[in-house]
């Protein structure tokens, strides 16, 4: 069962299967968002209270979604790098920050936006938003780090530990509206519970989820490919794949 | 709905279309960074391997 | 210290010798405290020297001033150390590098975190601070500036291989360290409205004992990694 595991762990056959699997998620993605999308802004209808204003929830509640997700993935790669020693593993680790702090900042700027409409400011230092604000610096800090040694090795592994250090902060924030009393609303859909939001409302979302996920995967793909090759030195793999293209 | 209601999103459409468009935005550079950073991975390889060995 | 020596022992010993070497060096004591007093005094000479204006700043600049400076002097941790190769050696020693990290980490905050929680109500004084306030603002700063500690730690071992890392540091450590930043606030700014303060108290508490548990073991394995 862990064959395939540690075959991913090889860095040619990760290069090629990634390679095969990048346009299939870049084109399932983008239908899924663009469906998302269409339904979000003309087939759901308006809320009740905020009118046509809650479709910023279809921009906002993904992007806020992934950048959690995003860490998870890199704390998670950034273990397997440290435990199993794998190149790969800390190329998705590496590849995982930019992408995290971008969805982070589209989390924030659209929530800004869209709280300056519905609460009459554009920030407040609730629990959620304040966490959130932790998470991109996490981001940031990680990356200053990375960039900090030339050592690659040494990158990867200090790198590895800040992003298990931080990965506290990610139950932080998505616990924050349970734990305090914040001006961010609760969860609306939950996978235990009926979701309290109408089905032609909930059916764009869960398209947006998906689609920004399975886009996700093709760019983090494209960047890990690239990492991938700055780790190998001059491996005969490279050469092959570098006459193809 | 007409075009023009469409886009004046019921009087939000100072908030909304900002947003989906910074979102856009963001979207896009995430893809281009990728692939960039891609692109500039192979190059260093090639550029690599004719260090090593020059004309392979 | 070999390795026959008991774990307490051996950490005792480490927090022994960082005592002495620090009170060698006074300034490396002293100049982050004056740093503390320096920033303080700044908020009242750029903003306003009104005492009830001055009460309303006076937790946060009080804690952003307490991390500041310990910010300042969390370099000075490990660098030494690794520089001239004694942290290689107590790696090697055979103790447990939690331990020899945590011991280290103590030694640090006795030097510096706990003469600012002392002159701590000094500050609070110029800044208009009620007696009160003063008292709990101390027992905040002493949970506070000891997370920061361990936070920091974790922070430099981080960065040992680093070139000038104090700006390095700073920006790994200063979010980790918010949310202990706005609980700290809370209590003095409670404490100065005359209302408990326990609330934001017990959270700082809470953090701390998270903090100084799990700390020590982040900051080893990045010590290993530093040292290769």
């Amino acid at each position: 069962m862990w064959i395939w595991f540690h075959k991913l762990g090889s860095p040619p056959h990760f290069y090629r299967i990634a390679g095969r699997m990048t346009p299939w998620f870049a084109w399932i993605g983008g239908i899924l968002i663009a469906a998302g999308v269409v339904g979000g802004l003309v087939f759901a209808p308006p809320d009740y209270q905020q009118g046509d204003g809650f479709r910023i929830l279809y921009v906002h509640a993904p992007s806020a979604w992934m950048s959690l997700f995003t860490y998870i993935v890199m704390a998670l790669a950034a273990a397997i790098g440290l435990v199993w020693r794998m190149k790969v593993a800390h190329a998705v680790a590496a590849s995982c920050a930019p992408i995290g702090a971008a969805f982070t900042a589209c989390a924030l700027v659209t929530g800004a936006v869209w709280g300056q409409k519905m609460w009459g400011t554009w920030w407040v230092w609730d629990a959620r938003l304040t966490s959130e604000l932790i998470l991109l610096f996490l981001y940031f800090g990680y990356m200053a780090l990375r960039s900090a040694y030339d050592d690659q090795q040494r990158a990867d592994r200090a790198s590895a530990i800040l992003a298990l250090v931080g990965v506290v902060n990610v139950p932080i924030i998505h616990y924050s509206v349970v734990w305090w009393n914040t001006l961010h609303q609760a969860a609306s859909v939950s996978k235990m519970a009926r979701p309290s939001i109408a089905p032609e409302m909930l059916v764009p979302l869960i398209l947006m989820f998906f689609g920004f996920n399975i886009l996700f995967g093709a760019v983090l793909l494209t960047r890990v490919r690239g990492e991938v090759l700055l780790r190998e030195r001059s491996a005969d793999w490279i050469r092959a794949v570098l006459s193809k293209s | 709905m007409t075009l023009r209601e469409f886009l004046y999103m019921g009087g939000y459409a100072a908030y909304v279309w900002p947003s989906y468009a910074f979102t856009a935005l963001v979207i896009g550079w995430m893809i281009a960074a990728a692939r960039r950073a891609h692109r500039n991975a192979l190059m260093a390889a090639r550029k690599r391997l004719e260090m090593e060995r020059p004309g392979s | 210290m070999n390795a026959r020596t008991g774990i307490l022992g051996a950490g005792l010993l480490l927090i022994e010798r960082d005592l002495r070497l620090a009170f060698r060096r006074p300034s490396q004591v002293f100049n982050p405290l004056v740093f503390f007093l320096v920033v303080t005094t700044l908020f009242p000479l750029s903003l306003s020297p009104l005492p009830s204006q001055l009460r309303d700043i006076a937790p946060g600049v009080l804690w952003v001033a307490a991390l500041l400076s310990s910010l300042l002097a969390l370099e000075a941790l490990l660098k030494s150390d690794a520089e001239d190769g004694t942290l290689e050696q107590m790696v090697l020693s055979g103790q447990p590098v939690v331990v020899l990290v945590a011991a280290k980490t103590a030694a640090h905050w006795l030097v510096g975190g706990l003469p600012l929680v002392i002159i701590s109500p000094v500050a609070a004084m110029s800044l208009g601070v009620t007696p009160a306030a003063m008292w709990v603002t101390a027992e905040g700063l002493l949970m506070g500036t000891l997370t920061l500690s361990f936070l920091g730690s974790v922070g430099a071992a981080l960065t040992i291989g680093v070139r000038r890392s104090s700006v390095l540091l700073s920006l790994l450590v200063l979010p980790l360290a918010m949310p202990m930043l706005i609980f700290g606030a809370r209590a003095t700014d409670l404490a100065i409205a005359g209302e408990a303060a326990s609330g934001p108290l017990y959270l700082l508490g809470a953090l701390l004992v998270f903090t100084a548990t799990l700390a020590p073991f982040a900051a080893a394995a990045a010590v290993r990694i530093g040292i290769e």
